[in-house]
């Protein structure tokens, strides 16, 4: 990356590690082949697909033939959303999810609404924790599917799955969760959290883009969602995405070996980010939960200033953030995520996420503590809820 | 957002911002939906020929890039301007001056425009007898 800019939008996306770029460099040409035919160039991809398959069971703790390839996240909480309601539809209609999932499951959702489907959002608290005991509260004799992340994509809340799962479990009812800002951040075992199936996505670990996968547990009832060939013994249809498939397993091989190192140095960098903008910046509010947080994720609301502007400026100085800010995001309502946790609108319009990853320094930490509190003096002085002290 | 170089340029070093003290109007505006909020300060006074002028305007904004930039242009088209040259000011005016808005920031300039006239008739009320 250009070592001017100072990139703490990882939640977002990530560069894709050059070590995944090299191995998949290689299947554009010279091993260009389709899968799926016969002769040799062909045959070889296939098992490096397999291979790749391997790797990301591995990460997960669930075995090759729980893996299916998809273009990313989204496509696959589309699947086992869809798939799931699809395939009960003559034993329920109903579904659980929370007010805070990512638009992939919240609009998916909202269209299963439309084609008679009911759908319960259950509440957050402050910190951004799902109610467990409204979704027990919820179950009746018509849920067929609970949906529910494992960490919020803008605060980084991280969510009681193994406690949901067992609900689930105990009422007979599939659980999914979407794990795309978990996996290859936190150690994900699908065995230990109980999941019935969950979604990931290779661009949030320095992987490509385009490319992701879903895990579907042995036995469980689901219907196709890409309707095709016989790719994926027939259950996602489309010509296999190869280099994309091998450098997801190269991302996966990568963060089951530096995950763990990573995880600390992040962590330093985000607690010492925050650390400094509470002690330079009076009224600041840090939304999720104290403990139970992704390690690189940090959301706070700046009051009294608005998101975009702080961004813009930020902009300026090559630092890159984002908002769950309205603006930024092509609509005006501020962020469902911080409406959730109770946060009032005029105060959710000034919200702020810094996400960092394994190429940040210290001294791009320094950097923003050094600039920001500079940008928000200056656009509180122009604000007119800004009290002059 | 595609803001173009004039708006990010008036965003950066904005023109008139801040608050008069004792002003002769002050206009109070808001956007319910995008929650942005701009006050638009005046100081009035009369020329030789006795029409209102406004001798200085100035603002404060809590908003997105373009209700900074939209706010400190309708400040800087005003000033100098006779009360009723000022109330023609539309958001037009501004968005041109600005080289465009993206579509969905249109509502900004709307904003800047409402909250001028809003301080014309502040001061208006206060004047009437
Ligand atoms: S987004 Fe509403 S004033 Fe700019």
């Amino acid at each position: 990356m250009e070592n001017k800019t100072i990139y703490m939008d990882y939640n977002a996306t990530t560069p894709t590690d050059p070590r995944v770029l090299e191995v998949m460099k290689d299947y554009f040409f010279e091993k260009f082949g389709n899968p799926s035919s016969i002769y040799e160039i062909a045959r070889e991809n296939k098992k490096e697909i397999e291979k790749a398959r391997q790797k990301v069971a591995e990460l997960i703790d669930a075995e090759p033939e729980e893996i299916f390839f998809t273009s990313g996240g989204t496509e696959s909480d589309n699947w086992a959303i869809k798939g799931i309601s699809f395939a009960l539809k003559n034993k329920g209609n109903h579904i659980i999810t929370s007010q805070i999932e990512h638009h992939a499951v919240l609009n998916t959702c909202k269209f299963l609404s439309k084609i008679g489907y009911e759908i319960t959002y259950a509440p957050v608290d402050k910190y951004g924790v799902v109610d467990v005991d409204f979704i027990r509260k919820s179950i009746k004799k018509e849920t067929i599917l609970i949906t529910i992340m494992h960490a919020n994509n803008e605060i980084g809340t991280i969510q009681p799955i193994e406690e949901i799962a067992k609900i689930a479990k105990e009422n007979g009812i599939y659980f999914h969760s979407d794990c795309v800002q978990t996996v290859g951040k936190i150690p994900v075992s699908v065995k230990k959290l109980g999941v019935d199936i969950i979604s990931l996505s290779a661009h949030k670990f320095y992987g490509p883009k385009g490319v992701g996968a879903i895990y579907i547990k042995k036995g469980t009832k689901i219907e196709t969602f890409i309707h095709g060939g016989e790719q994926e013994k027939g259950k996602r249809g489309g010509t296999y995405n190869v280099p994309g498939i091998i450098g997801l397993g190269k991302a996966c091989e990568i963060a089951k070996e530096e995950m763990e190192e990573e995880a600390k140095k992040v962590k330093y960098l985000r607690d010492k980010l925050e650390k400094g903008i509470m002690e330079n910046i009076p009224e600041i509010i840090i939304n999720g939960h104290p403990e139970n947080r992704l390690y690189n994720t940090l959301n706070l609301c700046v009051k009294y200033v608005e998101g975009e502007s702080i961004l813009l400026n930020l902009d300026f100085e090559k630092i890159y953030a984002s908002s769950g800010s309205a603006c930024t995001s092509g609509s005006l309502e501020p962020s469902h995520v911080l409406l959730a946790i109770g946060i009032p609108p005029e105060i959710a319009h000034g919200s702020l996420r810094f996400s960092l990853g394994k190429y940040n320094k210290e001294e791009d930490v320094d950097k923003v503590l050094d600039v920001l509190p500079k940008i928000v003096e200056k656009l509180r002085k122009m604000s007119p809820f800004w009290e002059k002290k | 957002m595609d803001y173009t170089e004039k708006v990010l340029e008036y965003f950066r070093n904005p023109r008139n911002m801040g608050r008069i003290e004792n002003a002769d109007g002050i206009g109070k505006v808001g956007n319910p939906v995008c929650g942005d909020v701009m006050w638009i300060y005046i100081k009035v006074r009369k020329n030789e020929k006795g029409e209102e002028i406004i001798e200085d305007i100035k603002f404060e904004t809590f908003g997105c890039a373009a209700a900074i930039a939209t706010s400190s242009v309708v400040t800087e088209l005003a000033k100098g301007k006779t009360l009723s040259e000022a109330e023609k000011i539309s958001n037009k005016d501004v968005v041109e001056f600005l080289g465009g808005l993206p579509p969905i920031k249109k509502h900004c300039s709307l904003l800047a425009e409402e909250g001028l006239k809003a301080a014309i008739n502040d001061y208006r009320k206060k004047n009437k007898k």
